[in-house]
């Protein structure tokens, strides 16, 4: 059984740039594919042809079993896709615009189909505003909407909540992780807080190339904070909680700092990241320490992206 | 075919959304009156025809058709919409068929409401009404080929301006290539068989021969053909040119 969305050994060169450099994934029906990586790292270049507005120096897209180079229109109509910037007809309104996308796409009942997106996306009250009067936020929506118009089975969002406030951003994260379930969703963002919130599986590309394929999960474990336990101690010696820390049989390296009213700050980093806290939580007892505070850290994505993306790396 | 219905709806709506639809029909219809009745000498000449009137369209439509090519895949490109409406799902040649046939009925559009200028003349006096019909369908088709000929222009760069101007003198080769003056210029050193191709490139040339009321099969030819080849070209252009920003 073929995946969705498969990609193989696409690349596309500007001039001299290798903007994409011979990347290949599959995306499966349910998942949430979250495209990370610095700008100008091959994101929307990649998207771009994905969708079929690109054409790769070579490499395949298939989608749903239509290659997009081979068989554009019927890849293209499984096919919903926000360019990056959101870009829209400024001199149609968001009702003129919707008709235009599923007159195209040849969306039955397209009608109802509208008042179920509009609906969907809180848009009835700008229906009827040309479109270069919005907010950027409803811009987004409007862009969201021509997106999700025709129920395609795979979705392509260039940086969908780029711009709009917290709440916004929550609805169109909310919106998304509703609809993934019976589509193979491809989203790209450098929020990396979005990657948790809606993504399954999120591939990190830099100058071009994955340098990185997994579930958030599986990211944040490359992190040297993965599992490290921070310990807040009350009064004990900090010699003697150090000595047994370091006793214990995971706990790679330690650093501990004071902080006010004779507290002390202990974060124990586990030899790959193994989970230590158990141990930790038992020599606590054991000791009999005056614990303030214990925490797991899960490791940042922002750090692994840092330490991945980074040119000097 | 619905597709392209659609393409070219939105286009034409364009059209009618800002003021560029009523700035052109009003100055279309100045322009060709005043050109008639006054350079044309339509009364002076008395005569019931309507030759004046439209032997200055090709020199309308030179400024006039870029101006409204301009803005067909330049504003695309540079809004960035053009991604939109080429991950919809439709052929490159859908697309630029649409937005070409929205010029063209908009143009259609136009050239119908000169019709008090039919009306008038027939007032006056007893034309020849079959001459009227075939220069009317020859304006119309050299309209086309103008709009042909703009809209590949404008896929060319992001700007405007430069599509229009850049519009306008390709479009000037093709009327001036009929014109005495640039047939003398090359008459005196090239072979009469290049002269004769030049002339024959000539927007005036296909034209006049149509408005004399003599619909020759070769001159409507020479229109769609042309038509033809710009379209194609602009298709092969916006496919090369959309991946630069």
């Amino acid at each position: 059984m073929m995946a969705l969305v498969e990609i193989e050994n696409l690349t596309k060169k500007f001039h001299d740039l290798t903007a994409v450099n011979n990347i290949s994934f599959a995306v499966e029906r349910g998942e949430v594919l979250g495209f990370l990586g610095p700008n100008g790292a091959g994101k929307s270049t990649s998207m771009k042809m994905i969708t079929g507005f690109l054409a790769p120096d070579s490499g395949t897209v298939v989608v749903g079993g239509d290659d997009v180079i081979d068989n554009p229109v019927s890849a293209k109509y499984r096919i919903g896709y926000l360019p990056e910037g959101a870009p829209l007809y400024s001199d149609m309104t968001p009702l003129q615009l919707l008709q235009f996308v599923g007159n195209v796409r040849g969306v039955t009942n397209l009608d109802e189909r509208i008042r179920e997106v509009v609906d969907k996306i809180n848009l009835e009250s700008v229906m009827e505003q040309s479109i270069g009067t919005l907010s950027k936020g409803f811009k987004r929506r409007v862009g969201i909407a021509q997106a999700i118009l025709h129920d395609p089975e795979v979705l392509v969002l260039d940086e969908p909540t780029d711009g709009l406030d917290p709440n916004q951003k929550h609805e169109v994260r909310t919106l998304i992780n509703a609809m993934a379930q019976d589509k193979a969703i491809i989203l790209s963002t450098h929020i990396l807080e979005e990657v948790d919130a809606v993504c399954t599986r999120a591939i990190i590309i830099a100058r071009g190339e994955i340098v990185a394929d997994g579930s958030p999960v599986d990211l944040e474990r490359r992190s040297p904070r993965h599992n490290a336990v921070v310990l807040v101690v009350r009064g004990a010696p900090q010699a003697q909680v150090t000595d047994s820390l370091n006793g214990l049989d995971m706990s790679g390296s330690l650093q501990s700092r004071e902080v006010d009213g004779g507290l002390t700050e202990y974060t124990i980093f586990p030899v790959d990241g193994k989970s230590i806290v158990a141990d930790v939580g038992r020599l606590v007892r054991e000791r009999g320490w005056a614990v303030e505070r214990l925490e797991v850290d899960r490791g940042g994505l922002d750090e692994v992206f840092r330490a991945i993306t980074s040119p000097t790396n | 075919m619905a597709k392209v219905w659609a393409i070219c709806k939105r286009e034409l709506a364009g059209y009618f959304s800002t003021p560029i639809a009523y700035v052109f029909i009003i100055i279309f219809l100045f322009l060709s009156g005043i050109f008639a009745f006054y350079l044309g000498d339509f009364f002076g000449r008395g005569q019931a025809d309507l030759v004046t009137f439209f032997s200055f369209h090709p020199w309308l439509y030179l400024f006039l058709i870029p101006a409204l090519t301009m803005r067909l895949w330049a504003e695309e490109r540079r809004g960035g919409t053009i991604e939109l409406l080429l991950t919809l799902p439709i052929t490159m040649t859908e697309a630029v068929i649409g937005k070409f046939l929205a010029t063209w009925i908009f143009t259609g559009i136009t050239l119908a409401l000169t019709f008090p200028m039919w009306l008038t003349v027939n007032y006056l006096g007893e034309p020849d009404n079959g001459v009227i019909v075939a220069s009317y369908i020859g304006s119309f088709l050299m309209a086309g080929a103008f709009i042909a000929i703009g809209s590949c222009i404008s896929a060319l760069t992001r700007n405007q301006v430069i599509a229009f101007v850049i519009s306008l003198v390709v479009c000037l080769v093709f009327v001036l290539s009929g014109f005495p003056l640039v047939l003398d210029f090359f008459a005196g050193w090239t072979p009469e068989v290049i002269v004769q191709a030049i002339s024959s490139f000539s927007f005036l040339t296909h034209f006049d021969g149509i408005s004399k009321g003599v619909i020759d099969l070769r001159d409507i030819v020479y229109f769609l053909t042309l038509i033809a080849f710009w379209l194609y070209a602009n298709a092969i252009l916006i496919e090369l040119k959309k991946a630069d920003l």
